[in-house]
């Protein structure tokens, strides 16, 4: 093929944009397992469960899906508290170490998708919104408002969590809970209960990203799986826990993918996080920030 | 007489943190040396570097006359090092006697003149170990079941039946009461009739001074004072970092 | 006293009285004349298969492998790929996918082991991410359309059909794989991987070199993925990615040794009968989707609140009576 400048340009412009979108599916993990040692691999289903609720709301009120979700945001935080206490009191607090934990959110994310079929089918469903259509031009590059609009709220999101867990009380204690959790009991702070609202932080992120995913693309309840790999991938890149190297490792990746769609087909697009996963893994599993 | 153990200028750096700064350290065959310091001085880094667990970034680890700097831990074992973790970490789904069946399985048979017990040796073997240490009584019941002090022995244990040369006890003792402290301490210092030289990490001083025959003090990551147990305590740099000034 | 050892079959012993156990089924079951009821029991077999395989790593070892699919895809592509290429006879595809799926875990080990237990685990998913990718766009193996199969028209054995020789030879596979199982459980090699499963830093210092064993056993584990996936081409005649990767071998292979008990060969066939047999039926009664609900709930709840399995229940209640008695 052919390299052009609008080509590449446009590649660029749709990998960053994507690279936003892929940061808020992922900073939730990085709060889970970057900074709570949780190994939620169902975080994707809690995504698609979002991107399936947004639908709904859509198609029943009418009500733009980003906002529908950010109004059902407080339910998903609850969501999130619930599964964590399970999750402590079941292996936590017994002292199981992680690998039974895997297990559990297997299960979880097994049985999210199955539900999803059983209630909406394999197809695939989307939505329109007023801005779906819309696009700017500059020049022969394209700047689609259905990736646009996600990119932004993506960015605030992790731009005012990152705020939130620097300059809060809570926010470091989230930090100091993996590091020392005595001494946060010591202050009087619960480090159980700092973590399972961390958690809960953790899975209202995912309902938001959901309606992110169904403005860009349709959803079927399978496709979750295709995110656990890019939201690990996104995460060791990023060096685990750190919320802007989340940021970063997102755009690289979202760069990378669409890259590979527009230079060897989109058919190879998915190996590419977890080909970046597998090499992070292998060669530099402390992240491109790592200490 | 060269010395079973030399310790050689090791430094171990986390990110920027100097934890331990060109420490040099020898144990001859069969002695016994205390090693203490402040909490946060060095000392189990310096056991997790002797042992293989943390690499080093410098200076070198020459046990029996070869140089184990590169070596994994698992190797360091099988030439001969062996050591006990501060907080006993049993083989939870294992019976107490098969907790000691596995160094016997994995960490003998390297050296010169050893060979590897079968099945049932190994078990035997185990069986005696066992009894030195009073867990006979225990060695079919599950080691997650064990009181605190018996962990500690089993801990002791599960070392001496890797056939050690060098036995590290890095704090065997935290958190029991004096009766079982002495128990401990009994245990440790019959590691002289099996030929066993011991590196004994540990913060009761009483039970330093009765088992060491030579003492070196850690502080943040320098070694401060090295030699006889009395004029090491007497010494005033020692007295310094214990009492704080 | 020494406490003696508990006594067991040797085994060589096991092994054939493994052998002439699974003779009688596969001959008595020659005379059901219900063709469905082969491929009920050798899709319950696979499953045996695979979850003896994955509990050698995940019951064993304690590491979780989430890429049961790519390892069994593995198996079955190969076969494709060389029956179509060079024709080869069974018994040669089912070795080459074997090898050539223990390499594959080999390969994945290599790079991953040496880190903590859930990069492991996360690496799996990556495996069979890019796997699919891989085999979607290979055409010699069909691609993303498929690929047909023709079972060969001559049975081999004088079977009457070709269904009830591949029931026969997966039979002859488990009882492979079961016999393979417990040797590994009462060998010292077994001894080295539970102790990695206890206490990886412990187990090392105490002389168990961790990295080589888990490679081994990671080797063992994904070369027993493919050997279950190898008969399956001429199971089903025609292979598309999606079937051959699907979700549901995972989701199985990690369920049943759950279920059944994670610490013996006993667990995983245990687990693989009950579960795969109640999905058989479901499959039949009710609808597939179901099925998968029925068993991501299994998984979660014996896993939360049962972790020791079925076994756990059974060794709990013995050890009771000899209590009592």
């Amino acid at each position: 093929m052919e390299i052009t400048f609008p080509l590449v340009a446009n590649a660029v412009i749709a990998g960053l944009l994507l690279g936003g979108f892929y940061a808020a599916v992922s900073v939730g993990v990085a709060i889970s397992f970057g900074m709570l040692d949780v190994v939620n691999i169902a975080h994707p289903a809690f995504i698609i469960l979002g991107a399936y609720i947004a639908y709904t709301l859509n198609a029943w009120l009418g009500i733009d899906p980003i906002v529908g979700a950010l109004v059902v945001s407080p339910l998903f935080f609850l969501l999130g508290a619930g599964v964590y206490r399970i999750y402590h009191l079941a292996f936590e607090s017994r002292g199981r170490g992680a690998l039974p934990g895997l297990a559990f959110f297997f299960g979880i994310l097994f049985i999210t998708e199955v539900v999803l079929i059983l209630i909406f089918g394999v197809d695939y469903r989307m939505v329109k919104t007023s801005y779906s259509e819309l696009s700017l031009h500059a020049g022969s590059i394209d700047f689609a408002f259905r990736l646009i609009v996600p990119f932004i709220v993506s960015v605030a999101m992790v731009v005012a969590l990152h705020l939130y867990l620097k300059h809060t009380f809570f926010g470091r204690a989230v930090l100091a809970v993996a590091q020392d959790p005595l001494a946060l009991r010591l202050m009087g702070v619960n480090p159980v209960r700092v973590r399972e609202v961390a958690f809960a932080l953790s899975i209202a992120t995912a309902g938001i990203a959901g309606a992110f995913l169904i403005v860009i693309q349709p959803v079927q309840p399978s496709i979750g799986r295709e995110y656990i790999g890019l939201v690990f991938a996104v995460c060791v890149l990023g060096g685990l826990g750190s919320v802007y190297g989340t940021l970063v490792g997102a755009l690289i990746l979202g760069l990378a993918e669409t890259f590979t769609a527009t230079f060897f087909g989109p058919s190879w697009s998915p190996a590419v996080s977890f080909g970046l996963l597998l090499l992070a893994l292998a060669f530099k599993p402390t992240g491109l920030f790592g200490r | 007489m060269s010395a079973l153990l030399q310790i050689d200028r090791l430094t171990k750096r986390f990110g920027g943190f100097v934890a331990l700064d060109q420490v040099s350290l020898q144990v001859a065959a069969g002695e016994r040396l205390g090693l203490i310091g402040p909490n946060g001085s060095g000392k189990s880094t310096l056991v997790n570097c002797v042992s293989g667990l943390l690499r080093t970034e410098g200076g070198a680890v020459i046990f029996n006359g070869s140089d184990i700097s590169r070596q994994p831990a698992h190797q360091r074992i099988r030439a001969g090092i062996a050591r006990s973790f501060q907080i006993p970490k049993p083989f939870a789904s294992m019976s107490v006697i098969d907790n000691l069946c596995v160094p016997l399985l994995y960490a003998t048979g390297h050296r010169p003149g050893q060979t590897r017990p079968g099945e049932a040796q190994a078990r035997d073997e185990a069986f005696e170990i066992l009894r030195s240490v009073g867990l006979d009584a225990r060695a079919g019941e599950m080691s997650a079941g064990l009181t605190q002090v018996d962990m500690r022995k089993l801990e002791l244990a599960r070392a001496i039946a890797a056939r050690p040369m060098l036995l590290i006890a890095d704090e065997a003792m935290a958190g029991l009461s004096t009766s079982e402290v002495d128990e401990i301490l009994q245990l440790l210092l019959s590691m002289k009739g099996r030929g066993i030289a011991v590196i004994m990490i540990e913060h009761i001083m009483r039970a330093v001074m009765q088992f060491s025959e030579r003492v070196a003090v850690l502080v943040a990551g320098h070694k401060i004072a090295d030699g006889d147990p009395h004029e090491v305590i007497a010494n005033p740099d020692v007295q310094r970092a214990y009492l704080g000034e | 006293m020494n406490p003696p050892v508990k006594v067991a079959l040797s085994n060589t012993r096991f092994a054939i009285l493994a052998l002439v156990v699974g003779a009688v089924l596969a001959l008595g079951c020659q005379f059901i004349q219900n063709d469905y009821f082969f491929n009920a029991a050798y899709t319950v077999l696979l499953y045996a298969i695979l979850s003896t395989a994955w509990n050698i790593l995940g019951g064993y070892t304690g590491y979780v492998n989430f890429g049961t699919a790519a390892f069994f895809a593995i198996g079955v592509y190969s076969s494709i790929v060389l029956y179509k290429a060079f024709h080869l006879p069974l018994g040669l595809l089912i070795i080459a996918g074997t090898v050539v799926a223990g390499v594959a875990g080999i390969g994945l080990g290599y790079l991953t082991l040496r880190l903590r237990g859930h990069f492991f685990a996360i690496a799996t998913l990556a495996l069979a991410v890019m796997l699919f990718t891989f085999v979607t766009n290979w055409d010699y193996a069909g691609g993303a359309r498929g690929a047909y199969v023709l079972v060969p028209r001559e049975v081999p054995f004088g079977f009457p059909r070709y269904i009830r020789y591949l029931f026969t030879v997966m039979v002859g596979l488990t009882v492979l794989a079961i016999v393979v199982a417990r040797i590994i459980e009462r060998s010292r090699f077994g001894q080295g991987l539970a102790a990695i499963r206890d206490d990886e830093l412990a187990a090392e210092c105490a002389g168990v070199p961790t990295l080589r064993l888990k490679l081994i056993a990671t080797a063992i584990s994904g070369g027993m993925m493919g050997l279950a996936g190898t008969t399956f081409p001429f199971f089903i005649s025609f292979v598309e990615p999606v079937g051959a990767f699907d979700l549901r071998y995972a989701v199985n292979a990690i369920a049943m040794p759950v279920i059944g008990g994670m610490t013996t060969w006993l667990g995983p066939l245990l687990g693989a009968i009950l579960l795969g047999t109640v999905q058989q039926l479901v499959q039949v009664t009710i609808s597939s989707a179901w099925n998968l609900l029925i068993v991501g709930v299994l998984l979660v709840g014996f896993v939360t609140l049962a972790p020791e399995g079925i076994m756990g229940w059974v060794l709990a209640w013995r050890a009771r009576r000899s209590k009592r008695s």
